[in-house]
C-alpha cells in the first residue's frame, strides 16, 4: 500500500520532529527509523527528506552541525530545540484531534479491509 | 583486485553523480555534501546486503529521487539562493582569506586614491584655480593605483612593470610640459587642454588593460576580458555615481534642516574623492562578482540594438523621403562620433557575449543592419562636412573629430564586411571578434597622438 503525497508531506513535520526527540540523528538514519516504525510503508524519496530538514532548521525547530562519523565522513547532525519541542507538543495535539475525528467517522461506516484504517492512524496510537 | 576496480569506479560515479548535483544553484556544496554522505552510506548499507557496488550505486542514485524534482525542492526552500548574491567570504570554499585580502587591498588603494587627489592641494593647487590642472591629470591619480592592483594581483613580473611605468611617467610628462594658453578670467580650458584631458584617459585605459590582461594580453581571449571588464566596469561606475548622487542630495537636505551648508565640503572633498575612489572600487566589484552574476553590458546589448537599429533605419528612410541635407553646425562631427561609439559599443558587446561556435541567427542580421545604417548616416554626414570643411577651417577639435570618425569608420566598415561574410557561411565569428580585440591599440595610438602632438601643432589654443 502506498501512502499518498499529501499526507506524506503534512506528516514529515511531526515525525522528523518525533524522531528527533528520541534523539539527535542525520538523514539517513532519520529516514531508516521512518521506514521501520511504518513497518516500510511510509517511502519517502530520500533526497526530499533534506529540504525538510533544512525548512525545520530555517524555522527553529531544529538545529544541525557538522561532525566527522565513525566512517571518517563529515556528516550533518541534527538536534530538535526548545521550540522544536513546543512545535511537536502542537503537532501532537492537532494530529489527535484529525485522528478522533476520523475513528469518530470510521466506527458508523464499514468500509472494506479492517485493517488498512489503523494504518492511517499510526501518530495516534 | 575486481573489488579495487570498483571502489575507483565507484568513486567516479559519485564525483560524475555530484557535479551533476553542482549544475544546480539553489543545491549549494554544503547540501552536496550532506546529499553525498546519505548516498555514501545507502551504497554500504546495499552492499552490506550483497549488491556489486555499482548495481548499489544505481539503486542508492534512484532512491534519492528525480534531481530536478530535488532541485526544485531545494530551490522552493532556498529561494534567495536564486537571486546570486555576491559573497565576499563563502564558508565552505577554500579561498575566503584571498578574497579577504583583495578587498581590504581594493579599499586601500581607494583611499590611496582619493588621498592623491588631495595631495595637490597642500601645495596650494586648489580645485578652483587649478581646474585645467585637474582635469588634464584626472586619469593620472586614479589609473596607476588601478594598474597597481592588477599588477598585485595578477602577479605581473618586473620587466612588464617597468613598462607601465614608464608610459605612467610619459602620459605625466606630456599633461604638464606644455604651455598651454589658459582662458583668462573664466579659467576655461584651452581646446588643446581640454582634448588632452578627454584623451589622456582613453590611451591610459589601454595600460590599464595591459595589467588587466597581463600575459594574456597578447591574445584575443585575454584582450576581449578586458572589454568585458571595461563595459561592466562602465556600468558599475555609473551605479556608484548615482547612488552618490543620491547620497549627497540627501545628506545636503538634512544638513540643510539644521542650517549647515554643506556644499563646499561636497565640491572639495566627497566629490573629488568620490570619483576616484569609485574607480577602484567599482573594479574591484567587478573583479569579485564577475562569476557570481551575469554580465550586464551584453544584456542591455540585447535590448537597445533592436531600438538603435529602428532609429537609424527610420532616420536614413526620412533623409530619402523628405530629401533634407544634413544641417551642419560646430557639433554635428561630435554627434556623429558619438553615434558611431555607441553603434561600436552594441556591436562589441554583442560579439563579447556570443558563442564563436554557433551559427547565425536573426540577431546577427539585425547587427549588420545597425552597423550598416550607422555606415550609411556617418557617410551622409561625412559628404556634408567635407563640402564645407575648409570654410570652417581646421580647429584642434575638429582634426581630432575627424580622425576619431575616420577610426570608428574603419572598424565598423571591415566588422561590416567580416558579419556579413559570416552570415553568408564564408568567414567564422571568430575573425569579427579577432579584427576587434586587434583595433584596440588604434584607439589608444590616437589618443596619445591628440595629446602628444595636437598641443605643439597648433599652438597650445
Amino acid at each position: 500500500m502506498e501512502i499518498n503525497k499529501d499526507l506524506i508531506a503534512a506528516s514529515s513535520t511531526p515525525i522528523v520532529l518525533a524522531i528527533l526527540a528520541e534523539e539527535d540523528s542525520y538523514g539517513y538514519a532519520i529516514l531508516k527509523r521512518v521506514r521501520d516504525l511504518s513497518g516500510g510503508r511510509m517511502e519517502w524519496t530520500d533526497g526530499m527528506l533534506y529540504p525538510v530538514l533544512h525548512r525545520l532548521e530555517r524555522l527553529g525547530h531544529i538545529k544541525a552541525r557538522w561532525e566527522v562519523a565513525d566512517s571518517g565522513r563529515r556528516r550533518k547532525y541534527y538536534r530538535i530545540t526548545r521550540p522544536g519541542r513546543e512545535q511537536l507538543v502542537e503537532e501532537h495535539r492537532q494530529w489527535q484531534a484529525v485522528d478522533a475525528t476520523l475513528r469518530g467517522i470510521w466506527k458508523g461506516l464499514s468500509l472494506a479491509g479492517g485493517t488498512s484504517l489503523t494504518a492511517h492512524c499510526p501518530q495516534g496510537a | 583486485m575486481a573489488a579495487a576496480g570498483h571502489v575507483v569506479s565507484l568513486e567516479e560515479q559519485i564525483e560524475l553523480w555530484r557535479s551533476y548535483l553542482r549544475r544546480r544553484q539553489a543545491i549549494h556544496s554544503i547540501d552536496i555534501a550532506e546529499l553525498e554522505d546519505h548516498l555514501r552510506e545507502q551504497v554500504a548499507v546495499l552492499g552490506e546486503a550483497g549488491l556489486a557496488a555499482d548495481e548499489a550505486f544505481l539503486v542508492a542514485v534512484k532512491r534519492m529521487g528525480d534531481l530536478d524534482a530535488l532541485s526544485r525542492e531545494f530551490a522552493r526552500e532556498h529561494s534567495d539562493r536564486l537571486w546570486k548574491q555576491l559573497v565576499m567570504v563563502s564558508p565552505d570554499t577554500g579561498a575566503p582569506a584571498r578574497a579577504r585580502t583583495d578587498a581590504i587591498v581594493a579599499f586601500c588603494l581607494a583611499v590611496a586614491a582619493a588621498v592623491a587627489i588631495k595631495v595637490p592641494a597642500l601645495f596650494g593647487m586648489e580645485l578652483e584655480q587649478g581646474a585645467g590642472f585637474y582635469a588634464r591629470n584626472l586619469s593620472l591619480f586614479v589609473l596607476p593605483l588601478l594598474t597597481g592592483y592588477f599588477v598585485w594581483k595578477r602577479q605581473l613580473e618586473i620587466r612588464v612593470l617597468r613598462w607601465l611605468v614608464v608610459a605612467f611617467v610619459a602620459a605625466g610628462v606630456f599633461a604638464n610640459i606644455y604651455p598651454f594658453v589658459s582662458g583668462g578670467d573664466t579659467g576655461a580650458l584651452s581646446d588643446t587642454a581640454a582634448l588632452t584631458a578627454l584623451h589622456l584617459p582613453i590611451a591610459l585605459w589601454l595600460i590599464t588593460g595591459m595589467a588587466y590582461a597581463g600575459d594574456r594580453w597578447g591574445q584575443t581571449g585575454g584582450r576581449m576580458d578586458f572589454i568585458r571588464f571595461s563595459g561592466e566596469f562602465f556600468i558599475y561606475y555609473v551605479l556608484i555615481a548615482l547612488g552618490g548622487g543620491v547620497l549627497m542630495g540627501f545628506t545636503a537636505l538634512i544638513f540643510e534642516s539644521i542650517s549647515i551648508d554643506i556644499e563646499p565640503f561636497f565640491q572639495s572633498w566627497l566629490l573629488p574623492c568620490g570619483v576616484v575612489g569609485a574607480v577602484l572600487v567599482g573594479a574591484w566589484l567587478v573583479e569579485a562578482k564577475q562569476s557570481v552574476i551575469e554580465n550586464m553590458a551584453p544584456v542591455l546589448t540585447r535590448l537597445f540594438t533592436p531600438l538603435f537599429a529602428a532609429a537609424l533605419v527610420t532616420f536614413l528612410g526620412t533623409l530619402l523621403w523628405t530629401g533634407r541635407g544634413v544641417d551642419i553646425d560646430r557639433n554635428v562631427l561630435i554627434a556623429f562620433d558619438l553615434l558611431l561609439v555607441v553603434v561600436l559599443g552594441l556591436l562589441l558587446y554583442s560579439v563579447s557575449a556570443r558563442d564563436s561556435g554557433m551559427p547565425p541567427d536573426a540577431f546577427d542580421v539585425l547587427q549588420v543592419v545597425l552597423v550598416v545604417s550607422a555606415l550609411v548616416a556617418d557617410a551622409v554626414a561625412l559628404w556634408a562636412i567635407a563640402a564645407r570643411i575648409t570654410e570652417f577651417g581646421f580647429t584642434p577639435n575638429r582634426v581630432a573629430a575627424l580622425g576619431e570618425n575616420a577610426i570608428l569608420l574603419v572598424n565598423l566598415a571591415w566588422s561590416a564586411v567580416l558579419y556579413i561574410r559570416f552570415l553568408r557561411g564564408r568567414g567564422s565569428f571568430s575573425s569579427l571578434e579577432q579584427w576587434q580585440t586587434d583595433y584596440l591599440p588604434v584607439y589608444a595610438a590616437w589618443a596619445a597622438i591628440v595629446v602628444i602632438a595636437f598641443p605643439p601643432a597648433f599652438g597650445y589654443i
